[in-house]
């Protein structure tokens, strides 16, 4: 999983049936220590995660098992709000 | 599988019902030799891994069969085993 940063939404009318009623986020990939990184990805959010909030992010076939996915046409999923990450025994 | 230093952890209240419970580890990948090799991700830990140790890690959906119930648990990144000793020749 990697971490990232909530960055925008993304609206589409148009689209896959099982996709509807699915709240899609675009989604910075940042570091451990909140640092931008390269990269980016539209996720379905399972979470309720906002615009600026750090969130955990599953990619590949795995984005299907969280809920409401099952069958869905996705490969990447918001499946946590970060609270706190520790690296060596400092808090950041 | 891949083998990586456990760097920390990371908390997230808010998540997935299916990750409940679940210990996420901040993961750096590592070369046989322990050079890091790319960037840290974070990985479900299956085993009881702590700060500091020699781990190896699976990726993809296979690493979602480490946790009950097998293959229904939104994982990309699973820490399966403690390293004890590595030789190369």
């Amino acid at each position: 999983m990697l971490l990232g940063r909530v960055v925008g939404t993304v609206v589409a009318t148009r689209k896959d049936p099982r996709l509807e009623g699915k709240k899609l986020l675009v989604v910075r990939f940042v570091s451990p220590e909140g640092a931008d990184e390269s990269g980016y990805a539209v996720s379905i959010d399972t979470v309720g995660a906002g615009v600026r909030e750090r969130v955990l992010t599953v990619a590949g076939g795995s984005a299907r098992f969280a809920s409401g996915c099952k069958e869905c046409p996705v490969d990447s999923a918001i499946v946590g709000i970060i609270d706190d990450i520790e690296i060596d025994g400092k808090e950041s | 599988m891949l083998l990586g230093r456990v760097m920390g952890r990371v908390w997230a209240t808010a998540k997935e019902p299916s990750l409940d419970g679940c210990k996420l580890l901040l993961v750096q990948p590592v070369t046989p030799s322990g050079k890091d090799k790319g960037k840290p991700l974070v990985a479900i830990d299956a085993v009881g891994a702590g700060a500091g140790e020699l781990v190896y890690w699976c990726r993809g959906r296979e690493s979602s069969l480490a946790f009950d119930p097998p293959g229904m648990t939104p994982s990309d990144a699973a820490v399966v085993a403690i390293v004890d000793s590595i030789t190369t020749t």
